[in-house]
């Protein structure tokens, strides 16, 4: 049945199938291309044992599809054969729930290895294997790298993350409580706005309520400027691994600004604080909207010298350009989303095909043809620009309400799916309640969970010394995925 | 190249004059909450029911907070009744002893520097390795942005390595997840001695948010720390603060 973003619906409404119709069914209409895997997950059915949700997105009609089926074994026919979109989800319902989705192609657990599981390896005279990490050479997060190589070309990569799990989900059943918010705010620092948002959006949903058009105008603001810090940071740190420097020693600082501005909004540089289910703690009068415009235009201006600069050097370009490329099709076929699925052509934003308060009639969405790094580099730029214009005229055209109002109870028994476009791209929450209307299942995707295999795919036959650089073209959250 | 020689002058000398001059932070800056005694009402305890981290506790009637586990939410100030619960903007937090940071929101004693051995080495050159333990990539991007020209790290002798072996001091952020207790213990056992444990955030100083998860420790469960910077996360100041303090560069 379909449901809008953050529309909640009774848990008996949902339609649930029976196996073999519920497969036929996800496979068909995610190969029909008009549909996507948003999310795939199992949790407690109301009738005791696993039911698995399957959260379908329609870009083309802004409307979300929910499938589910209680299964009677702990066995079942996996989806990823025929769709390769589940294939990261159904490793995490073997992890978490035990159920087996039989004839998966590479049924190891998301997080946690065991003994057993060995990394795909190549055998041959001439082939070696490199690994890299958990602990990397910079400050990043970690993760570990598996490299089959002949000389420098990369015959298959095997990422093995999980190193940051904290157990987020399971700590917000039972909830929400005095903690839950803060838990949603650290998901993944850099995208504190995406995901509180988004979590917010759910409670609201849940609860019946709609914060006041200014509240949401203003967490717009606000993603915006995480948007527009964390694409400068990547344009800089892009630069950087090409050896670019005054990119990236520009953009290192200019991210600080934009961060600054967040600052200047709520007092944290990441946003925290500001995000409340029923709307946002801090409010923006005249003299800082004021400030903050004039911030804004400094700090895009000096952006604006760096990425001309990145974007006309030809040592930078001949880097940029035929690296780490996928395709139009790899794209469809992976369920990417963000910027990485734009710079393949695929124009593909929560903001303007689910008609979101208050992005309609106002933003744009781009993209660029390519998938190469030089794609998913000018793509950042272009959703930029297209963020600080839509970011000064909302703030100069603030609608007059208040900016916090009270939330109820939620609803018991019920399922909402809230998703938000955030700067890598599509934020996916689901909620259940249970009978109380306490949090059952709280099921977080962060884009981060598509995306992942893009840059295992990208890698095939490239160089190793590229991987620096397609890494960063994705810069993909590690605690996002992990949790 | 001359396009870039252009762009250079065009933006400027960035780097900023602390420490030389007090930072500007913003006017809506949380560093963690400040107990009134004077105005807190002995048998209310609402402040604690909303402490996401449980931050404050009650001991004799009188609040305390502990910085090592505030998040800087100021959720306590919202529910306080009795207005007992002020803002505290100072930035500077950073302290040497664990129980520096537990009293009415403002620290006991501010980081005091190294001994005069440790001073000689690395007073005037600090190689920092950092590991991110289960962080949520917020106290390491505010770590990453020392690096820049605005904060200018190097200008005090201080250096981001890549190599544990080239390391005088480990800063570690996270609550130490079940999957990375091993590679920081390995990470630190690669260190030459004398060496430095530097835990930015609350989640590695006390578990922070994820304390009480099954998933993870902390790190002084796991290392010996020599300097605790708390923050959720802590300003970039904050730790340039902290790191200049134990260098008796402030």
């Amino acid at each position: 049945m379909t449901v809008g973003n953050g529309e909640a619906i009774s848990i008996d409404r949902v339609t649930v199938y029976p196996l073999c119709e519920w497969r036929e069914a996800v496979i068909r209409e995610v190969k029909s291309g008009f549909w996507r895997l948003s999310t795939l997950f199992g949790a407690q059915s109301p009738k005791g044992g696993i039911r698995l949700y399957a959260v379908l997105a329609g870009d083309r009609v802004g409307e979300l599809d929910v499938f589910a089926v209680d299964l009677d074994d702990v066995r079942y026919q996996a989806l990823t054969p025929q769709c390769p979109q589940a294939h990261l989800f159904e490793r995490e319902i073997y992890e978490q729930t035990g159920v087996m989705p039989v004839g998966h192609p590479w049924l190891k657990p998301v997080r946690f290895l065991r003994e057993q599981d060995a990394f795909y390896k190549l055998e041959g005279s001439d082939v070696h294997e490199v690994a890299v990490g958990p602990v990397h050479a910079g400050v990043i997060e970690p993760g570990h790298f598996r490299f089959q190589c002949r000389g420098e070309t990369v015959f298959n990569l095997e990422i093995a993350l999980g190193y940051q799990h904290r157990g987020v989900e399971k700590m917000l059943v039972g909830g929400p409580d005095a903690r839950s918010m803060h838990l949603l705010e650290t998901v993944a620092g850099d995208t504190t706005i995406g995901h509180s948002w988004a979590y917010a959006q759910a409670l609201e949903g849940l609860a019946g309520c709609a914060p006041s058009r200014r509240a949401l105008e203003l967490r717009a603001v606000a993603l915006e400027l995480e948007r527009l810090a964390n694409h400068t940071g990547d344009l800089g740190a892009l630069a950087g691994d090409v050896g670019y420097l005054p990119t990236n020693a520009f953009c290192g600082r200019l991210r600080g600004d934009f961060l600054n501005m967040t600052a200047l909004l709520c007092g944290n540089r990441f946003g925290r604080g500001l995000v409340r289910p029923g709307g946002v703690r801090f409010d923006l009068e005249p003299a800082r909207v004021e400030v903050l415009v004039a911030r804004l235009r400094d700090a895009m201006d000096d952006v604006e010298d760096a990425a001309e600069l990145l974007f006309s050097s030809p040592s930078v370009l001949s880097r940029f350009e035929t690296t780490g490329v996928i395709s139009q099709a790899g794209c469809l076929e992976l369920g990417l989303v963000g910027p990485t699925a734009r710079a393949c052509g695929v124009r593909r934003d929560l903001r303007t095909d689910f008609s979101v308060l208050p992005y309609a009639g106002k933003i744009t969405a781009v993209d660029h043809e390519g998938g190469d790094v030089y794609s998913r580099a000018r793509v950042r730029w272009l959703e930029m620009q297209e963020s600080a214009r839509f970011i000064e005229q909302q703030v100069n055209s603030l609608s007059g309400d208040e900016c916090m109002g009270s939330v109820g109870a939620l609803s018991p028994r019920s399922l909402v799916v809230s998703l938000v476009e955030c700067w890598r791209g599509e934020v996916c929450h689901v909620a259940l309640t249970d009978e109380a209307g306490k949090l059952l299942k709280y099921k977080i995707t962060d884009p981060s969970f598509h995306n992942w295999k893009a840059l295992e795919v990208v890698m095939c036959g490239g160089q190793i010394s590229d991987f620096p650089l397609c890494n960063k073209s994705f810069n993909l959250s590690y605690c996002g995925h992990d949790l | 190249m001359i396009r870039e020689f252009f762009a250079r002058l065009r933006q400027g000398h960035r780097t900023m004059a602390f420490p030389k001059k007090e930072p500007v932070l913003s006017d809506r800056f949380r560093a963690g909450p400040k107990i009134q005694a004077a105005l807190c009402d002995a048998g209310c305890e609402v402040c604690l029911s909303v402490c996401p981290t449980k931050a404050l506790s009650k001991k004799d009637g009188r609040i305390s907070v502990d910085l090592g586990r505030c998040v800087s939410c100021m959720d306590c100030r919202d529910v306080c009744p009795s207005g007992a619960v002020a803002l505290s903007a100072d930035y500077r937090l950073a302290v040497r002893s664990r129980g520096d940071l537990v009293g009415d929101g403002e620290v006991k004693r501010l980081a005091e520097a190294l001994n005069a051995e440790m001073l000689k080495l690395f007073g005037r050159s600090l190689k920092i390795r950092q590991v991110s333990a289960g962080g949520c990539n917020a106290c390491e991007a505010d770590i990453n942005v020392l690096g820049t020209p605005a904060f200018d790290l190097g200008r005090f002798g201080i250096q981001i390595v890549a190599s544990p072996r080239h390391a005088d001091a480990l800063v570690v952020t996270g609550p130490v997840s079940a999957n990375m207790r091993l590679a920081l213990k390995k990470t630190y056992e690669a260190m030459p001695a004398p060496r430095i444990v530097v835990a930015v955030g609350a989640c590695a100083i006390s578990g922070g948010l994820f304390d009480g998860s099954a998933e993870v420790s902390r790190v002084d469960e796991v290392l010996p720390v020599d300097l605790f910077i708390p923050g959720c996360p802590p300003h970039p100041i904050t730790i340039l603060d902290g790191l200049l303090r134990i260098l008796k560069r402030r």
